[in-house]
């Protein structure tokens, strides 16, 4: 072993991981080619998905994943920033905080298949109650259901990194405005909030980016019917949801190819909503120092 | 009289104070409560199924009640045996380059990339290596399930291993160098034994994570009713026997499903609670 061996072996190991990335991409590209070169630009705002007959359009999908993760982002918004706030601006007791915290952690980790376990047996019955009351199809099942859950399972996330922007503000600041004898709302609406906007945006986008690629819950709850959804109490199904349901019973090579797409077009959405959080989370580190 | 504006106007911003207060402690209550349903939920629920055959029989045939899941503990065990032997030595040495390449070009951008890495939905990751292992190989299989969770592993235990990397001294190093000890035995021998905690618990935190992931296993490691350690055929795990349990029509799987569930949110917790008192040592 000398230096030079040892540099080479990091560089290889370096250089794996970004094959790995390149090759994600390479490997969709390739093998959705048959089912794109067979549905041409259709394939992305064709809103007929049937293996039967052949045709695969991703439209009923993209719409499903953005309504699902809009209306779940709606529901955990709110939500989350009540619970950063609190957990970062309220809380003084560092035994109540360290509590907070755990919890906030614990529900991040609880897998995303139990999540679905859960909705199943507890959101389903009560959205199918919702449902007839107000005369919608008692599915249980649909659009509403997995945005609940979905909303529940980013909350940890959002809040958790509203917390850490708002703890993230100069101590100096919120001095200064006490002194200047503000209350509490006014100094967190009127100089923390604002100071750490773009990190809470930036954490907003990236939990975006996770309940667009969440695929056990959503599956389990939202009904698997290929069709665009119509309201939240209709069925229908994500780009992740429709992989995860229909991969392992692929009808012919091209529907196989054409999820194969969809699961591209999913990484290129989650890749983007990824960077551009990411890029906003420096841009809200550099605002002030740090 | 001008003292009595000023006293209303601070009364109304009092007013306001109180009013916003009460605005997030009622959403922030109501996250707490949630979590605690779920967590009640599935300790309760997941309680009744525990029993000595849940653990140690395998799955009854269709439709007869008892049995366990046997098949799935082993085959969790083993699908998290491969992807750690495979995740641990690369997010080693990917992280020691971003550590001796800090702030270049080429770390930055494998840096960019480990961070998109982490970023890929796990069912994208299930495609990916159902084309590159499972069609190769003809077969599902746990060794493909093994590959698939290691990709998830791995950007998490990059990035952890890094930042532990980055915490040992620069004395150490400088002083260790100063010895005349060649760049590679300072690492070795040095900085890794150093940073070793924090690798245990990247290592820790990367099982965490992926236990409970379903997606990249539904099309790699499938499924098995039958207890297996073959690596080269399929196997079953505790997150695909839940999806598999709660869609079929027994009430004695659902049951089980949920002991499924809080055996899984047992392992997936005490490894990060674990991770998190040594954390604050």
């Amino acid at each position: 072993m000398n230096d030079r061996r040892f540099n080479a072996l990091l560089g290889f190991a370096a250089l794996v991981i970004v094959f790995i990335f390149a090759g994600f991409l390479f490997t969709l590209v390739v093998q959705s080619l048959p089912a794109v070169k067979q549905e041409g630009a259709a394939f992305l705002y064709g809103s007929e998905w049937n293996p039967v007959t052949t045709h695969f359009g991703a439209l009923p999908f993209i719409i499903g994943t953005l309504m699902t993760s809009a209306i779940a982002l709606v529901i955990a918004i709110p939500l989350s920033l009540s619970a950063g706030i609190v957990m970062g601006e309220y809380v003084n007791s560092s035994w109540i905080r360290s509590i907070l915290n755990t919890l906030i952690n614990v529900l991040a980790s609880i897998p995303s298949v139990v999540f679905g376990l859960w909705g199943i047996e507890v959101v389903i019955p009560l959205i199918r109650k919702l449902a007839m009351l107000v005369g919608a199809p008692p599915y249980g099942a649909g659009i509403l259901s997995a945005s609940l859950v979905l909303a529940i399972m980013i909350i940890p996330y959002m809040s958790s990194m509203t917390r850490e922007a708002l703890m993230n503000v100069p101590a100096g600041l919120r001095e200064g405005a006490f002194a200047l004898g503000l209350t509490k709302q006014e100094v967190v609406t009127g100089i923390a909030l604002p100071f750490a906007k773009n990190s809470i945006f930036a954490g907003i986008l990236l939990s975006l980016g996770r309940a667009l690629g969440e695929t056990m819950a959503v599956t389990m709850l939202i009904g698997n019917a290929t069709r665009i959804p119509t309201s939240l109490f209709s069925l229908g199904n994500t780009l992740a949801s429709v992989i995860a349901s229909q991969f392992n019973e692929a009808a012919s090579d091209v529907h196989r190819s054409a999820m194969m797409g969809l699961a591209l077009i999913l990484l290129v959405i989650t890749m983007l909503a990824g960077w551009f959080g990411r890029s906003l989370m420096s841009k809200g580190m550099g605002a002030y120092g740090k | 009289m001008e003292n009595n504006v000023f006293a209303g106007q601070y009364r109304g911003r009092k007013r306001k104070d109180i009013f916003f207060r009460i605005a997030v402690m009622v959403p922030a209550g109501i996250v707490i409560a949630l979590l605690f349903l779920i967590l009640a939920q599935v300790v309760v629920n997941g309680a009744k199924s525990l029993n000595f055959d849940f653990f140690f029989q395998q799955q009854k045939p269709f439709g007869e009640i008892g049995g366990g899941i046997v098949q799935a503990i082993v085959g969790t065990l083993m699908l998290l045996a491969t992807a750690i032997v495979i995740a641990l030595p690369f997010s080693l040495l990917a992280a020691l380059y971003l550590y001796e390449h800090k702030g270049s070009k080429r770390a930055n951008g494998l840096l960019s990339v480990v961070n998109t890495l982490q970023g890929i939905p796990s069912i994208v990751i299930g495609v990916v290596i159902y084309s590159w292992v499972v069609v190769p190989m003809k077969t599902f299989s746990a060794l493909s399930g093994g590959i698939a969770l290691s990709i998830v592993m791995l950007p998490l235990m990059i990035s952890m291993i890094k930042e532990s990397l980055e915490m040992v001294p620069a004395s150490y190093v400088e002083a260790a160098l100063a010895l005349g000890a060649p760049r590679w035995r300072v690492i070795v021998e040095i900085v890794l034994p150093a940073a070793g905690s924090g690798i245990l618990e990247a290592t820790g935190l990367g099982i965490a994570r992926s236990a409970g992931e379903t997606a990249p296993l539904l099309f790699t490691a499938f499924g098995n009713p039958f207890l297996s350690l073959n690596f080269k055929g399929p196997i079953s795990a505790l997150p695909l026997v839940i999806y598999e349990y709660i869609k079929s029509p027994y009430d004695d799987w659902h049951q089980k499903a949920w002991g499924a569930a809080l055996l899984l949110v047992v392992f997936v917790l005490s490894l990060n609670l674990f991770i998190g008192t040594r954390k604050k040592r």
